[in-house]
C-alpha cells in the first residue's frame, strides 16, 4: 500500500464492481476492508477508488462518581487479559484499557465501594519483572495510606509470582487483592467482570493480607480468595485455573450476591502494621530437575554469582545423586531450598538415602511451599537479610507460605 | 388474494445447512447429534454486552443483555473446552472451508482472496462466548429458477448454536451437542416477488446444496431465514423456518400482518391515539383478586389513549396486535400480558377492569395494558411495549422475528445492526489459494434425475438421485435391474422407515451386502426389507448370518431333498405333475426370502433328479 490507510474508509474496485469499507490492519500484504455488513474480507488485487472519510474509533470515558457512605478502593492496573482490548496493529488481543476504562464496564462495582483509579503499567504479565514488583509494591504501600483496600488488575500468567512477591514485600494492615480474567474482557462471556466485583468485594472485607481472587468453577457461581502466596496458576485455559495448593482457600464469594464465606485462618483487618521492606537479590534461580539433567547448570548460575537456589525436584524433593558434590560446595556459600515439581505435599529428605545426603550437603526442605513462592522467598530474604539469617528464616513461616500441618 | 406487485412485496432468503464434516469448525470435536440425557456435565454462565470494535452497542444485543438470564449449559463426552469457552479456539477446519468454496462456485459466486473470520454479537446464551463466530467467504452469485434469475448476496461459513432445550423465568437451558458445526449461509438478494417464487427458490437452493454430499440432512440441519418487506412497510427478518413447506405462508403472513398493522397505524392517526410513557403501579387494585396468574405478583400497567379495540385486532391467523405486546414480554420471561380489550378474563373481574380503568385514567377510546410478575422484568418489559405501541403510529418497525409452525410469526429482537461484529483473534484469516479454488462440481441432483428417468419411473428417480447413495445406484445398475436396485437403496429403507425400523443404523456397507447377495442368486430381491431389518437390528451380522435368518439358499435345498424324499411315492406317481403341488410347499415357506424362479428350478432338478432315479 502507498499510504496508511488503516481506519480509513475507502472505495475500491475489485472482482469486477466497487467494495466500500474501513480498512484494516492487514499482515498478508493483502488488503482488509471492513464492510458495512461488519465483514472483514481480504483482497489481493484491488485498484483504490477514493478515500472517503477518516473513521473515529474509541469510546469516550466515563466519569466515575463518588458515593458517600461507602469504602474507597484504589484500582490499580497492570495490564492483561482483565484490561484487554482488539489491537489494530496487530490483530491480538492486547491491554489498552485503563482502570478507569474497567470501572466503567462495571458499573455495579460503584455499589460496592468508590473506586480510583490508576495506570501503573499496560504490559502483559509475561513481561513483568521484579522491579516492577518492587515498584508495585511501593504504589500499593502508598494507596494503603489512604484507602480501606487495593485493586490490582494483573495479566494471569505470572500473577501468582507478583502476589508472592507484594506478600513477602508488604507487610499490609489492609486487604490488597490481585484479579485478571482468563477470558479476555472485550468479550460477552468474559470472567472479567465478575472477578472484578467480588475482588472489589474481597478488599472492603475484614482482611489484611495480599490475595488473589479468581473464578473457584467453570460456572459463574463463585469467585474463591487464595492466599497470594498458596496460590498457583493451574490450567492455561480455564477460568478457574488459580488453585490453593497446600492450603484451603482464605474464603469463598458467591456471586451475585457477593455474600462470603471464610474457609480457613486469616490475617484480620489492622492486624499487622503497614511495613514495606522492598529490597529484593534478583541473581536466584529456579531449577526444574529432570532426569539426566547434569549440575553444571548450578554450577554455572554459581560462577555468575548466584547465591540462592530454589530445585524443583522429584517427588518427596530429589536430585539425582550425581548432583551431591556440586550442592556441598554451593551450599557452602549459598542457599539451596528443595521444593517438589508433584507441587501438591510437603517435603521430606529424611527418607531415602539420596534424601538424607541431600540435608548433609546443606539443602534446606522448602517443605509445603510452591517452588515460585521459595523463589520469591529467596529473593526477598536474600534481599533484605544475612545470609544466616536467611538460612534461618527461610524454614520458617513467614506470611503464610508454609503451613504446620498437611491436610487433605 | 393480495396482489403481490402492489404491495411491492421484496423476499430474501438466507439459508443455513449443516456440512456434513468430520470435525467441528474449531476444534476436533464429532459434528454428532446426543440426547440432553447422555450429557454429563453441566455449568452455568451470565452473558454480558460488549463494546464492539467501533465503539458502538448493538441495539439487538442490548435489549438480549437487559432480560439478563442465566444460561445453563449441557455438556457432553463428545464437546470439549472449545465449546464450554474455556480454550481458544483452534484453527478454522480446512474441510469446511472447501465445502463452503464448492458450493460458492456451484452458486456463480466470487471467492474472496482471503477469508476473516469475525465474532458477532449474540447474547442470547445460544453461543458460550456470547459471539458466533462467521467468516464472509464469497460473493456476487447467482441461480436461476424457472428462467428467473435471483442473485445471491453473501456465502458465510458459521459455526452453529447451543440447542435451546428449554427456558424458564431467568434461565434458559442449553446443548452443547450442536455449538460449533460448520454450517453454510447463503443470502439471496431481495429478488423475490412472490410467496411462491420464495419456496421454490429455497427448495432449489437446497437440492444445490445437497448435489455437494457433503451436507446434513434431516430435520434442523437446514433452516431459512427469510427477509420480507413490503411498500410502506419494513424489513422484517423471520428467523429459523425448518419446513419448507410452510414458507410460502410465512411470507404471505408476513405481508398481511404489515398490511393489517398499516391499517392500524392509519386507524390511531384519524383517532388522533397517543402512547403515555408513565407506568402505574396498578397491584393495590388487584390485592383481593381471585385471578390466580396475578395475585400476589407485582403488576403494572400502561396507558394507551386511543387504542381501545385495537389491541384486539387480529394481524394474522389467531394473532392479534396484543400478541405482538405479549411476545415482548416473554422475551423478558414474564408469562405474557393482559389488556382490555379481551378483559375481563383470566379471572379478572369487570369490577377490577373498571378500577383499573379509572386508575390510572383511561376513557372508553383507550386501552390499557398491564402486567405481573418480578417487580423490574415487568417494569423492563412495559417500557419496551411503551416504545413498541408508539410505533404503531409510525408503521411496521423493523424487527427480527420466529417463525411458527402455523405460518405465523413471533416477536424476537429488533434487527442487528452492523456494529456486532469484530474480528476473531484467536483465529488466524485463511489465504484462499489456487488449489483450493480448484474443487470439482458436483453433477446436480437435477440433472442425475433426467439421467435416471431412462432407467427407472419419474418419481424413483428423484429420489434415488436425490438419495445419499446414488453413487451405489449407479454402481449396482451394472449387474442387476435398475428397479431392484432402487427397490434396496430406497423403497425398502422407507418402507422399514415407516414400520418403525431404525435404518440410521444402515452403512454403505449393509447396502452393499444385500445388493451382493440378490446379484449372487443367493437371496430373492424380495427379501431386501428382511435382511435390512436384520442389518439394522444386527449391524455386525455377516452375509451368512443374514442368509440363516432368512432361510438361506442352502435351506432351500436342504428343504428341497427332505420334501422330494417324503414324498418320493408321490413323485414317481405323479412324475412332473408332482411339482406344482410341491412348490406350493416350498414357497409357503420361503416366500419373500428366495426368488420364486430360484426355488422352482431347484425343485423341478430334485423332482427329475427322483423320477430318473439318481437319488
Amino acid at each position: 500500500m502507498p499510504e496508511n490507510l488503516d481506519g480509513k474508509r475507502v472505495r475500491i474496485k475489485a472482482k469486477g464492481r466497487i467494495f466500500e469499507g474501513i480498512v484494516m490492519p492487514s499482515f498478508t500484504g493483502n488488503l482488509v476492508l471492513k464492510l458495512d455488513s461488519g465483514y472483514n474480507i481480504g483482497f489481493r488485487e484491488y485498484e483504490l477508488v477514493e478515500v472517503l472519510e477518516e473513521e473515529k474509533f474509541g469510546a469516550e470515558l466515563v466519569k466515575l462518581e463518588k458515593k458517600e457512605g461507602l469504602p474507597e478502593v484504589k484500582i490499580i492496573s497492570t495490564g492483561g487479559t482483565i484490561a484487554s482490548k482488539v489491537d489494530y496493529r496487530t490483530g491480538a488481543v492486547t491491554s489498552q484499557f485503563t482502570a478507569e476504562e474497567i470501572a466503567s464496564e462495571v458499573p455495579e462495582l460503584t455499589e460496592i465501594c468508590n473506586v480510583d483509579a490508576e495506570l501503573l503499567y499496560n504490559i502483559l504479565s509475561e513481561n513483568m519483572k521484579p522491579k516492577n514488583w518492587v515498584e508495585l509494591a511501593r504504589h500499593v504501600y502508598g494507596a494503603l495510606k489512604k484507602y480501606d483496600g487495593v485493586i490490582i488488575t494483573h495479566g494471569t500468567d505470572t500473577m501468582h509470582y507478583s502476589s508472592a512477591a507484594l506478600s513477602f514485600m508488604l507487610s499490609t494492615p489492609k486487604p490488597v487483592v490481585f484479579v485478571g480474567a482468563q477470558r479476555s474482557s472485550d468479550r460477552p462471556s468474559s470472567d472479567a467482570a465478575m472477578n472484578l466485583l467480588c475482588a472489589a468485594k474481597a478488599a472492603i472485607e475484614d482482611l489484611g493480607e495480599v490475595v488473589v481472587t479468581m473464578h473457584g468453577s467453570t460456572s459463574d457461581d463463585f469467585c474463591y480468595v487464595h492466599r497470594g502466596v498458596k496460590v498457583r496458576k493451574n490450567h492455561t485455559s480455564r477460568r478457574d485455573a488459580f488453585q490453593s495448593v497446600n492450603a484451603k482457600p482464605i474464603a469463598r464469594i458467591d456471586y451475585p450476591s457477593l455474600n462470603v464465606e471464610w474457609l480457613s485462618w486469616r490475617f484480620r483487618r489492622d492486624e499487622r502494621k503497614p511495613k514495606l521492606m522492598d529490597r529484593l537479590e534478583e541473581r536466584v534461580a529456579l531449577i526444574k530437575f529432570f532426569p539426566g539433567l547434569d549440575s553444571e547448570i548450578m554450577e554455572y548460575y554459581h560462577s555468575k554469582g548466584y547465591r540462592g537456589f530454589v530445585i524443583e525436584g522429584t517427588g518427596l524433593g530429589h536430585v539425582s545423586t550425581d548432583w551431591i558434590e556440586t550442592l556441598k560446595r554451593v551450599c557452602e556459600d549459598s542457599i539451596v531450598v528443595m521444593t517438589s515439581q508433584c507441587l501438591w505435599g510437603r517435603i521430606c529428605d529424611r527418607v531415602y538415602d539420596t534424601g538424607r545426603d541431600l540435608l548433609n550437603a546443606g539443602v534446606i526442605e522448602g517443605e509445603d511451599m510452591l517452588p515460585e513462592v521459595a523463589l520469591i522467598k529467596l529473593m526477598w530474604l536474600l534481599g533484605n537479610y544475612s545470609l544466616d539469617e536467611a538460612k534461618e528464616m527461610v524454614r520458617r513461616n513467614v506470611v503464610g507460605e508454609i503451613e504446620p500441618t498437611t491436610q487433605y | 388474494m393480495v396482489d403481490y406487485g402492489m404491495v411491492g412485496l421484496k423476499v430474501g432468503i438466507e439459508i443455513h445447512q449443516q456440512l456434513d464434516t468430520k470435525h467441528k469448525l474449531f476444534c476436533y470435536c464429532p459434528t454428532t447429534h446426543r440426547e440432553v440425557e447422555e450429557s454429563n456435565f453441566e455449568f452455568f454462565r451470565y452473558l454480558r454486552l460488549k463494546k464492539s470494535e467501533i465503539g458502538e452497542e448493538d441495539r439487538a444485543a442490548k435489549e438480549e443483555v437487559e432480560r439478563s438470564r442465566r444460561f445453563i449449559y449441557k455438556y457432553y463426552d463428545t464437546t470439549c473446552l472449545v465449546e464450554a469457552d474455556e480454550e481458544p479456539p483452534r484453527e478454522l477446519n480446512k474441510e469446511a472451508l472447501q465445502i463452503a468454496i464448492q458450493v460458492a462456485k456451484m452458486l456463480n459466486m466470487e471467492v474472496a482472496d482471503e477469508v476473516h473470520v469475525m465474532r458477532k454479537i449474540v447474547i442470547d446464551g445460544s453461543n458460550t462466548t456470547g459471539f458466533q463466530r462467521t467468516a464472509l467467504v464469497a460473493l456476487d452469485g447467482f441461480l436461476e429458477v424457472e428462467g428467473k434469475r435471483v442473485r445471491v448476496a453473501t456465502l458465510c461459513l458459521e459455526e452453529e448454536a447451543c440447542r435451546k432445550v428449554r427456558e424458564g423465568e431467568g434461565f434458559a437451558v442449553y446443548s452443547l451437542d450442536r455449538l460449533g458445526i460448520p454450517l453454510v449461509e447463503i443470502g439471496t438478494e431481495p429478488d423475490i416477488d412472490s410467496p411462491e417464487m420464495a419456496k421454490k427458490v429455497a427448495a432449489k437452493l437446497g437440492m444445490i446444496l445437497r448435489s455437494t454430499g457433503k451436507v446434513k440432512r434431516g430435520l434442523g440441519t437446514i433452516r431459512q431465514d427469510v427477509n420480507i418487506s413490503i411498500k410502506d412497510g419494513a424489513r422484517v427478518e423471520i428467523k429459523g423456518v425448518q419446513e419448507l413447506d410452510i414458507l410460502d405462508k410465512i411470507v404471505e403472513y408476513e405481508v398481511i400482518r404489515q398490511l393489517r398493522l398499516l391499517e392500524i397505524r392509519e386507524e390511531l392517526k384519524k383517532r388522533g391515539a397517543e402512547v403515555t410513557d408513565e407506568i402505574f403501579d396498578v397491584t393495590e387494585v388487584f390485592r383481593n383478586t381471585k385471578s390466580k396468574i396475578i395475585r400476589n405478583k407485582t403488576v403494572n400497567a400502561i396507558l394507551l389513549k386511543g387504542f381501545a379495540g385495537l389491541v384486539g385486532k387480529e394481524i394474522q391467523p389467531g394473532r392479534r396486535l396484543g400478541t405482538e405486546f405479549a411476545d415482548i414480554a416473554k422475551s423478558f420471561g414474564l408469562g405474557g400480558i393482559f389488556h382490555t380489550d379481551e378483559l375481563p378474563a383470566y379471572g379478572i373481574s369487570g369490577e377490577e377492569v373498571e378500577r383499573l380503568r379509572e386508575f390510572v385514567g383511561a376513557g372508553g377510546e383507550d386501552a390499557v395494558v398491564m402486567a405481573a410478575g418480578d417487580a423490574v422484568r415487568v417494569e423492563r418489559a412495559l417500557k419496551r411495549i411503551i416504545e413498541r405501541a408508539k410505533f404503531c403510529l409510525v408503521g411496521v418497525p423493523e424487527e427480527t422475528r420466529k417463525a411458527n409452525e402455523d405460518g405465523t410469526t413471533s416477536y424476537l429482537r429488533p434487527l442487528p445492526g452492523a456494529a456486532r461484529m469484530y474480528p476473531e483473534t484467536d483465529v488466524p484469516p485463511v489465504v484462499i489459494t489456487e488449489e483450493m479454488l480448484k474443487v470439482e462440481i458436483p453433477e446436480l441432483i437435477e440433472e442425475r434425475a433426467k439421467r435416471y428417468e431412462e432407467l427407472l419411473p419419474r418419481d424413483l428417480a428423484w429420489e434415488m438421485a436425490n438419495s445419499p447413495h446414488f453413487r451405489l445406484f449407479e454402481e449396482y445398475v451394472e449387474k442387476l435391474q435398475p428397479t431392484v436396485v432402487a427397490r434396496v437403496l430406497h423403497t425398502a429403507p422407507a418402507y422399514l422407515r415407516k414400520d418403525g425400523v431404525d435404518i440410521g443404523r444402515l452403512r454403505e456397507k449393509h447396502f452393499r451386502m444385500v445388493l451382493d447377495l440378490i446379484a449372487d442368486g443367493k437371496m430373492a430381491k424380495e427379501g431386501a426389507e428382511e435382511a435390512l431389518k436384520i442389518l439394522a437390528e444386527n449391524p455386525s451380522a455377516s452375509g451368512e448370518e443374514v442368509l440363516k435368518k432368512l432361510g438361506s439358499a442352502e435351506d432351500v435345498d436342504e428343504f428341497i431333498r427332505k420334501l422330494v424324499e417324503e414324498r418320493a411315492d408321490f413323485v414317481r406317481e405323479r412324475g412332473e405333475g408332482a411339482f406344482k403341488p410341491l412348490m406350493g410347499l416350498v414357497m409357503k415357506e420361503f416366500r419373500g426370502k428366495v426368488d420364486g424362479k430360484v426355488v422352482a428350478e431347484k425343485l423341478r432338478k430334485a423332482i427329475e433328479e427322483k423320477i430318473s432315479g439318481i437319488s
